[in-house]
């Protein structure tokens, strides 16, 4: 925890300018909590499908290739194809939902990530549909481009299945990038933007998930009893083929171990809490569970494997949704302080407008242009969540403040660019560099007149509109 | 308001959003709406005449269906929603939080079509017989409604764009759904959909039946009878929407230049409906009539009349809203009519994130009036591209240095004499600096970089302070 607090302030050095945009304000169709509850369940349903997509376009060219040396993994790749054409379908159409979502529950967020990848997040549009085409050419000329065409069939499969895996690269760096307001100012195009937060671990941990779900999915189709093994596979049994693809999955979910680890200690420390991080962890104590049930199924004779599949997929899905839920929670915590920003910001405009209308409909004209700028008072709504004059809030009164820096505004300046930690009852104060010095030496002014006591009328907290 | 500026100089904004949304518009009225109905039908006809050469034919379209429909089809539908998110954000964001129960029922009557879709094709080859047959012809025709229905909501939207009726008034999802325009667009657009999804169908069977075989004669004439029987609701429709439309705009607005310029477009609309409906009327009475007489390249002339009727009826649409992306609520440059006077006080940099300056200073002219280009002219202008500022000012002050003070009189008053121009959101500092950044552009042009390239801001919190009444 100390290092994370390190971090924070290191952060905060860096976090010298915040873009503070005002949200749209038009009210939400439903209740906040309500949409986010929506994101993440429409989100899931959405993901599942496209690791159905991913994997199974990846799954059918490999067995295709491991087909050419040996014949019957080649019939195992076109099964595994035909199951791309709807899944791939679905995984589109439900994307839209959690797309509604996302867009009302973060527009500041997700729309201003979009535009900052823009070339990138409008090309997925062509990709998908490039990767659709080519996903009909392979599953529908399998059996027609035999022989010489066999290297073009495969490389049709190839560029379908990397054209697959852009996408949902594409994806997360958006979703990554939203996350991080304070370095959307130095993001120059989607590259650039690839070095924010820690996308690579991401998607590798992506991938690996989608090969296992896939694995799992895998193991049902091909182990339903209508499933016709011997006239479809030669050379396969259904209790093999199962144990084929619960092999896949118990690989897979080992390998997570490795990359799990990697996604978390590599994440930025902003979104990290001990919430997400009990719930990130309960979802790694399910693993294990997962992996002792799978290792069970594999080693069970073929008479009875397949018996513990509903357990083993009733596992699977905790696991998802407690790494859902603890994904969601991250970037809550992530955009928490951003969030107040954008809130603060939105108001304070609303209440602009709102009094320039009123002016207007009283016949005094829209007044004159906000000469003054800034006042200490008007910054002091940044900070009045938290500060009071002499009560304790979040954070120590500007009593307080006062007693330690009387006649020194600079100080509470340079505090304020790069906050410690010095009082271990209060969280952490994040930095408001961002503010600038001439507002932060406004409101130091402002914090430390109103601090020594000398105008009692209005308290901070409840200036704001 | 405030979003990093997505921006194509050259190709412009308006141009990305126009391709995706045009390509889609045609494959769902196309392909979808109209022709899966055609094709459930043409299933029908061959189950009851125990036809089963023109049921394989059937099979063979609907293939093509499935693919374009499922592939460029969906992905261009969600292309809209990918462009307008870079282009218009404040819009888009906007109109979700009206709409997003309609959004979030057609997002599931979507779902509902595309798994109908891939059902309908999948499983034609394995309800061949007797009672599956005819379930799976009722899976087609259950298939066409929703298709039909994806349009029903949309419309509704698009068409409170055109006009928001009672809306600004109550905000009340109803109001915004039942707007002026919607009706008559939606039974314009069916019978356009029904009508050239017979050309489309007439196209492929080219493909898959041979020259001069009764197969091919046979469908034609079927095509072409489908065709025939739509053209006396495309014409009702027509008319009611023909003048539906300008009532409305007068309603709106009906200022001298906007009116001029939408008549002169609302006239080609007429001849284009005219004569798309006259082509399609002959071509589909000799098809009817001779089916052989009809060469496959003849199809085109009534084709690309249909297309240019879309793209036309969808540019004249377009044009309706204008100067507002949310009538009488949002301009196209994402400022609300409420703000307006805000920022024309005390300056749109004032309050503007993605910006440089923030405020407009005796040194910083040409530099503040880029930033003030960006907030307030790159939704829908280029420099020099496409819709250029360039070409606009070389066209009114012609080639020789611009005069200043002309200019500035010109921002200020463009809404007046240009009725599809939203008002100047900015102070009269701001007017001056960006003219003085146009004539710079006069003397020493360079193309404008958007977010998604290299691009410099200051972003500091805007500076604002209430004032009081």
């Amino acid at each position: 925890m100390l290092i994370i607090s390190k971090i924070h302030s290191l952060l905060a050095i860096l976090m010298i300018q915040m873009p503070s945009p005002g949200d749209i304000e038009l009210p939400l169709p439903l209740a906040e909590s309500d949409l986010k509850l929506f994101l993440v369940i429409l989100f899931l349903a959405h993901i599942l499908f496209v690791n159905l997509m991913v994997g199974g376009s990846l799954l059918a060219v490999i067995f295709e290739i491991i087909g050419l040396s040996n014949p019957k993994y080649d019939a195992l790749g076109k099964s595994v194809s035909r199951t791309i054409t709807v899944n791939k379908s679905l995984a589109v159409v439900l994307g839209v939902g959690p797309l509604l979502c996302i867009s009302l529950a973060y527009t500041i967020h997700f729309y201003s990530a979009n535009a900052l990848t823009g070339y990138g997040w409008i090309a997925v549009v062509p990709l998908v549909t490039l990767a659709f085409l080519l996903a009909y050419v392979h599953k529908y000329s399998w059996d027609r481009w035999t022989g010489d065409d066999k290297r073009a069939h495969i490389m049709v499969g190839i560029g379908a299945a990397l054209l697959f895996l852009c996408v949902p690269f594409i994806f997360l760096t958006n979703i990554n990038l939203m996350l991080f307001p304070a370095d959307w100012v130095n993001v120059k195009g989607f590259f650039s933007s690839l070095r924010v937060g820690n996308v690579f671990p991401r998607f590798f941990h992506f991938l690996t998930a989608s090969l296992a779900i896939t694995g799992l999915f895998l193991t049902w189709w091909f182990g339903r009893k209508k499933f016709p093994v011997e006239e479809s596979l030669p050379g396969f049994t259904r209790p093999g083929l199962r144990r084929l693809f619960y092999r896949l999955v118990f690989y897979l979910t080992l390998a997570q171990l490795i990359f799990g680890p990697m996604l978390l200690f590599t994440l930025p420390a902003e979104g990290i809490t001990a919430v997400m991080l009990i719930v990130i962890f309960s979802g790694v104590a399910i693993v294990i569970a997962l992996l002792i049930a799978l290792s069970r199924e594999i080693d069970a004779a073929d008479t009875s494997i397949g018996k513990s599949f509903v357990l083993v997929a009733l596992l699977l899905t905790t696991v998802v949704l407690a790494m859902g839920t603890g994904r969601h929670l991250y970037r809550e915590g992530a955009l928490a302080y951003h969030k107040t920003i954008v809130t603060n910001q939105t108001d304070t405009f609303h209440s602009i407008v709102v009094a320039t209308q009123m002016r207007l409909a009283a016949g005094l004209g829209a007044g004159d242009a906000l000469a003054t700028g800034p006042t200490g008072e008007s910054v002091f709504r940044n900070c009045a969540a938290c500060h009071a004059v002499d009560k304790v809030l979040a954070a120590p009164p500007l009593t307080d403040i006062y007693s330690i820096y009387k006649g020194d505004p600079q100080g509470i300046v340079a505090w304020a660019r790069a906050p410690g930690k010095k009082r271990p009852e209060f969280t952490q104060m994040p930095s408001f560099a961002h503010l600038g010095d001439e507002q932060l030496e406004l409101v130091a002014e402002y914090m430390l007149q109103k601090g020594s006591g000398a105008s009692q009328t209005t308290s901070g907290a409840d200036s704001g509109s | 308001m405030d979003f990093p500026p997505f921006f194509i100089d050259f190709f412009g904004n308006r141009l990305l959003i126009a391709v995706i949304a045009i390509i889609h518009v045609f494959i769902n009225h196309a392909f979808a709406v109209g022709a899966y109905p055609l094709v459930t039908f043409m299933e029908w006809r061959a189950f009851r005449k125990k036809d089963p050469a023109s049921d394989e034919l059937a099979y063979k379209i609907t293939f093509v269906l499935f693919v374009v429909t499922t592939s460029l089809g969906a992905l261009t539908g969600v292309g809209i929603w990918f462009s307008t998110s870079l282009i218009a954000p404040f819009a888009i964001g906007s109109l979700l939080r009206v709409f997003f129960w309609a959004w979030f029922i057609e997002w599931l009557v979507f779902i509902t079509e595309v798994v109908l879709i891939v059902l309908y094709f999948l499983l034609w080859k394995r309800w061949r017989e007797g009672i599956l047959k005819k379930l799976h012809i009722a899976l087609g025709v259950l298939l066409s409604v929703f298709s039909w229905f994806t349009m029903v909501i949309i419309v509704a939207i698009l068409g409170f764009m055109m006009g928001s009726g009672k809306w600004p008034a109550d905000q009340s999802f109803f109001s915004a759904i039942f707007n002026p325009i919607y009706l008559p667009q939606l039974a314009f657009r069916t019978a356009y959909a029904m009508g050239i999804a017979g050309l489309c169908v007439w196209f492929l069977l080219f493909f898959f039946t041979e020259k001069g075989s009764l197969l091919r004669q046979r469908a034609v004439r079927f095509v072409s009878v489908w065709m025939l029987a739509w053209v006396i609701p495309f014409i009702a429709a027509s008319i009611w929407y023909y003048h539906t439309i300008p009532a409305n705009m007068l309603a709106n607005l009906g200022v001298a230049m906007l009116t001029q310029k939408f008549m002169q477009w609302h006239q080609t609309l007429a001849i284009i409906m005219a004569v798309t409906i006259g082509v399609i009327i002959v071509v589909a009475a000799i098809g009817a009539i001779k089916p052989k007489l009809i060469p496959s390249v003849l199809l085109i002339v009534p084709f690309a009349l249909g297309l240019w009727l879309l793209g036309h009826f969808e540019r004249v649409r377009e044009f309706i809203r204008k100067p507002y992306v949310i009538a009488d609520y949002m301009y196209s440059n994402g400022v609300k009519l409420d703000e307006l006077p805000v920022f024309q006080r005390d300056g749109v940099l004032t309050y503007a994130n993605y910006v440089t300056n923030h405020r407009v200073t005796a040194d910083n002219m040409v530099a503040a009036g880029r930033d003030v280009w960006v907030v307030t002219c790159s939704r829908c202008h280029t420099t020099r591209g496409i819709n250029s500022m360039m070409t606009k000012f070389t066209n009114l002050y012609g080639n020789d240095p611009w005069d200043k003070d002309a200019m500035i009189a010109f921002i200020h008053s463009m809404h007046m004499t240009r009725t599809y121009m939203p008002p100047f959101p900015g102070s009269d500092k701001e007017a001056e600096a960006l003219v003085a950044y146009l004539m710079q552009m006069q003397v020493d042009h360079k193309f404008i970089l958007g977010a998604q390239n290299d691009w410099t801001v200051k972003p500091t919190p805007a500076t604002q302070q209430p004032t009081g009444p």
